[in-house]
C-alpha cells in the first residue's frame, strides 16, 4: 500500500519538479534548517525509536553526525521510517536527503538506481536463526532443506537466500513480508522455521522475541553485506559532505579524539590533530567542503567518534554486544580505513 | 468567407463572439489543448527528471533474471526466471484469489441475503448480525483476523490436526492428498465430459417435454448420477489408475500432498466474508424490489414457496441485482491487493518486489495500474454480457 503511494508520489514528484533549475541538496537542507534522514522502521542497534520516541542506533547517529557537520548541531535531523521496498524511491524522489538504513552497497544500486553509496559504516554478512528448542539437532545451515524461511521482500537478503539454497541443491518455502515487524511476528508465531537477514540484524531481532534464549544464530555467513548510507547521484558537493563525515568519524577514532576530550585536543601538540580539528591557521579544509572549519569538532561533540558510536549502539555498551571484528580500525586488524584529512 | 455565408443564411445574432456554436467549439478546443498539453508536460518532465537523476528507464528490465523466489507459483517459476514472469505469477495469483473469492462471496451472499428475508426469527437475526459485523469492519482487519486470529494459533506442524481423508490442518496451512493420474486416467476425464454433456442434453429434453406435455422429469438426480456415475465406472473399467499422494511428516514440515498456505486461506476467507455482506444486502434489495403481487399471483397458481422463489422472484430480482453486483466483484478484485499485509504473493507484492529490486518505480507502478485496469474492465465486460441476457426482453 504505502510503497505504491510513495511510488505514485515519486512519479508525481518527478513529473512536477521543475526540470531546469534545481538547487543543490546542501542549499535546500540549509534553507529548510534540518536534514531529512531515511531510516528503517525499527532495527535495534541501527535505527529504532527508544521509549521516548527518539531514534537510536548507528544509522540514526550517522545522520546526526552529518547534521553536526552542516549546522554545528546534531539535533537538526528529522527521521523518516522506510520499509525496504520504499527506501530507494524515497531517496530518488527527494523525500529524504540521506538514506541511512542498513542498506547493502551493490553495483546495481550504485548505477541503475541512481544512488551513490558513500562507504561502509558496518561490514555485515547474511546469516540464519532458528528456534533451537523446536528444532534440536540442527546446527548448520546445510541441514535446512525443506524448511520454511521468513525473509523481508525487496532486499539483497531475499536474493542471497535463493542463490544459497540453489547452490547447495536444497529446497525451501519462502515466507515473504514487506515489513520487518511482520517478519518478526511471523517467525515468533512459528509460521516459519528459519529467519534470515544480516547477522547483526538477527542478534538485534533475537532480543525482541518472546524467549530470546531459545533462538540460535547458525554459524554460516552466506554473503557479503557492506551496509552504508547513500545519497542521490548528480550532487557532488552533498556526496562529499556525507562521505567525509564518515571519514572524519574514522579519523577521529584513529587519532584518539573522543566526545570527552575533543576540546582539550584542540590544543594538542600534534599538527595532524590540530589540522583535523580545524585549528590550523588560515585553514580552508572545512569551507572547501562547504561547511565550517570546526566541522570535525562538531561531529565528535554530537555523536563521538566511530568507535564510540559503535560501542554505544551495537557493541559492548549495548544489549547487542557485537564484537568489533572486521569493523575494527585497520590499525587494529579490521577493515575500517579512512583517507587522511589534509 | 465561409463564416460570412453562414451568418447571411441564418438570422443575425450580432457578433460571432455570441454565436453558441463557435463558442462551444472554442471552449472544447481549449479544454482538449489544455488536457493534452498538461499530460505532455508531465510525461516530458518525468523523462527529463529520470535522465537528470541518472535512473535507467524503459521496460527492458522485465527480461532480467529475477533472482528471488515466490511461495505460490501456479506456473513454473524459479529464481532463474525473468522479472516479467514474476509479475505474471503475481497476476495469476491475484486472478486465482479473486475468482475463488467472487464465487464464494456470491454463494454466501445469496444465502445470507435470502436468510435476512426469512420468516424464521433465528435465521433472520443471525443473517442480520453477520451483515452488520462484516459490513462495518475494514477488510484489512478481517484479513488480520483470519491470519493472526484464527490460522496463526493453530498447532505447529508436529501436532497437526488430523482431518478425514488423510488431510491435515496446522499453522502452515491446510494439507490434503494430491491425486496422481496414472496410465489410462484420461478415460475418467472423458467420462466426466460425456456425463456433463449428457446432463445438459437431458435437461433440455426435459424442459421441452414439460413445455409440451406438462410432465416433469427428475433432472437433478439424473444429472448427478451421470456426472458422478460415469467417471466412477471409467475408474473401475480402466483398472483403478488414480492414486493419492498423502501428506507426510518430515523434519520441518509436512511434505507431499497439496498445501493451501495460510496466506491464501486467510485472504480468500476474508475477502469472501467481507464482500458477501454487501452482496447479501444487494440480494435483499433485489428481492424486495420485486412487486409483492408477483409472489401472490404465483401462490394463487398453486406454486410452492421454494418454486416461487426459484421461478418467479429470483429471475426478476436478478435484473436489479446484477449491476451493483458487478461493482462488488470489482471491489473484491481490487481489495485483493491488501494481500501484501500478510505476504500472499499477489500482483502488488511481486510487482512491488520487482520495482524494488530494479528501482524502476515509474514503470512498476504503471504495470500494476494497467493490470488492475484490464482485470476490472474484463470483469465488467463479462458482467455486462450476463446483464444483457437477464434484462427484460421488451416486445
Amino acid at each position: 500500500m504505502k510503497h505504491i503511494a510513495i511510488g505514485i508520489l515519486g512519479v508525481a514528484t518527478l513529473g512536477l519538479m521543475a526540470s531546469a533549475a534545481s538547487a543543490g541538496t546542501l542549499d535546500t537542507v540549509k534553507a529548510k534548517g534540518f536534514i531529512q534522514c531515511g531510516v528503517s522502521t525499527g532495527l535495534a542497534g541501527f535505527s529504532a525509536p527508544d521509549d521516548k520516541g527518539d531514534w537510536q542506533g548507528i544509522d540514526a547517529d550517522f545522520c546526526r553526525a552529518v547534521a553536526a557537520a552542516v549546522f554545528g548541531d546534531g539535533t537538526k535531523v528529522k527521521f523518516t521510517p522506510l520499509s525496504a521496498k520504499e527506501r530507494f524511491t524515497a531517496l530518488q524522489s527527494g523525500e529524504v536527503d540521506i538514506l541511512s538504513r542498513n542498506t547493502t552497497w551493490t553495483i546495481n544500486r550504485d548505477t541503475a538506481l541512481g544512488l551513490n553509496f558513500i562507504g561502509t559504516t558496518y561490514y555485515d554478512g547474511q546469516g540464519f536463526m532458528i528456534n533451537a528448542k523446536k528444532l534440536p539437532g540442527v546446527n548448520s545451515a546445510l541441514q535446512l532443506s525443506g524448511a520454511a524461511v521468513c525473509v523481508q521482500s525487496g532486499t539483497t537478503t531475499e536474493l542471497n537466500l535463493a542463490d544459497y539454497f540453489k547452490a547447495n541443491k536444497m529446497e525451501y518455502n519462502p515466507v515473504v513480508f514487506e515489513k520487518l515487524e511482520e517478519v518478526n511476528a511471523a517467525y515468533d508465531a512459528g509460521r516459519c522455521d528459519v529467519y534470515t537477514t544480516d547477522q547483526s540484524g538477527l542478534y538485534g531481532i533475537r532480543l525482541t522475541l518472546g524467549s530470546p534464549a531459545d533462538h540460535v544464530v547458525l554459524p554460516e555467513i552466506i554473503s557479503k553485506e557492506p551496509l552504508g548510507p547513500a545519497v542521490r547521484q548528480g550532487d557532488d558537493q552533498w556526496y562529499h559532505i556525507v562521505k567525509w563525515t564518515y571519514f572524519a568519524l574514522l579519523d577521529a577514532e584513529e587519532l584518539g579524539i573522543t566526545k570527552a576530550n575533543v576540546d582539550e585536543m584542540k590544543n594538542s601538540a600534534s599538527p595532524e590533530i590540530k589540522r583535523v580539528l580545524g585549528q590550523e591557521a588560515d585553514t580552508k579544509i572545512g569551507t572547501d567542503l562547504g561547511v565550517s572549519n570546526d566541522w570535525v569538532v562538531n561531529i565528535v561533540k554530537a555523536t563521538g567518534n566511530y568507535g564510540e558510536m559503535f560501542d554505544r549502539n551495537v557493541g559492548s555498551g549495548s544489549p547487542l554486544k557485537i564484537a568489533r571484528g572486521i569493523n575494527a580500525l585497520w590499525t587494529k586488524g579490521g577493515l575500517q580505513y579512512a583517507p587522511p584529512i589534509r | 468567407m465561409a463564416s460570412q455565408e453562414i451568418l447571411r443564411e441564418e438570422p443575425s445574432r450580432g457578433s460571432f463572439v455570441n454565436d453558441p456554436r463557435i463558442r462551444s467549439l472554442f471552449f472544447q478546443t481549449l479544454v482538449v489543448v489544455l488536457l493534452f498539453g498538461s499530460i505532455w508536460w508531465i510525461v516530458q518532465n518525468v523523462i527529463d527528471n529520470l535522465q537528470r537523476l541518472h535512473i535507467a528507464s524503459g521496460f527492458g528490465f522485465l527480461k532480467g533474471r529475477a533472482g528471488f523466489d515466490i511461495s505460490d507459483t501456479p506456473i513454473a517459476y524459479t529464481s532463474d526466471s525473468t522479472y516479467g514472469r514474476a509479475i505474471v505469477v503475481g497476476l495469476i495469483n491475484t486472478i486465482i484469489v479473486a475468482a475463488a473469492g467472487i464465487i464464494t462471496a456470491t454463494i454466501i451472499g445469496f444465502i445470507i441475503g435470502i436468510g435476512r428475508l426469512s420468516q424464521n426469527w433465528l435465521i433472520q437475526k443471525i443473517c442480520t448480525v453477520y451483515v452488520e459485523i462484516f459490513r462495518n469492519i475494514p477488510p484489512l482487519l478481517v484479513i488480520f483476523f483470519w491470519y493472526s486470529g484464527v490460522l496463526a494459533v493453530l498447532p505447529a506442524p508436529r501436532d497437526s490436526y488430523h482431518l478425514p481423508f488423510g488431510s491435515f490442518l496446522n499453522q502452515r496451512g491446510f494439507y490434503f492428498p494430491r491425486p496422481v493420474w496414472g496410465d489410462g486416467s484420461w478415460l475418467i476425464l472423458v467420462a466426466l465430459v460425456v456425463g456433463i454433456a449428457m446432463s445438459w442434453f437431458v435437461a433440455r429434453r426435459a424442459r421441452q417435454r414439460q413445455m409440451a406435455t406438462g410432465q416433469q422429469f427428475p433432472v437433478f438426480w439424473t444429472s448427478a448420477a451421470l456426472i458422478v456415475g460415469l467417471p466412477l465406472l471409467a475408474y473401475v473399467l480402466s483398472g483403478f489408475p488414480l492414486t493419492f499422494d498423502l501428506p507426510k511428516q518430515s523434519t520441518f514440515n509436512l511434505t507431499g500432498g497439496f498445501q493451501v498456505k495460510p496466506e491464501f486461506l486467510s485472504l480468500y476467507l476474508a475477502l469472501s466474508c467481507y464482500t458477501a455482506a454487501f452482496i447479501a444486502e444487494i440480494v435483499r434489495a433485489g428481492i424486495r424490489g420485486v412487486s409483492k403481487g408477483q409472489t401472490e399471483a404465483a401462490a394463487a397458481l398453486g406454486l410452492r414457496s421454494g418454486s416461487i422463489l426459484r421461478l418467479v422472484v429470483v429471475p426478476q430480482a436478478m435484473r436489479i441485482v446484477i449491476p451493483p453486483l458487478t461493482s462488488q466483484y470489482l471491489n473484491l478484485t481490487k481489495n485483493s491487493s491488501l494481500a501484501i499485509a500478510i505476504g500472499y504473493p499477489d500482483l502488488t507484492a511481486t510487482a512491488g518486489t520487482v520495482l524494488n529490486q530494479t528501482g524502476q518505480a515509474v514503470e512498476g507502478v504503471l504495470i500494476m495500474m494497467i493490470a488492475y485496469l484490464i482485470l476490472s474492465l474484463v470483469t465488467s465486460a463479462v458482467m455486462n454480457v450476463v446483464n444483457s441476457r437477464m434484462a427484460l426482453v421488451e416486445r
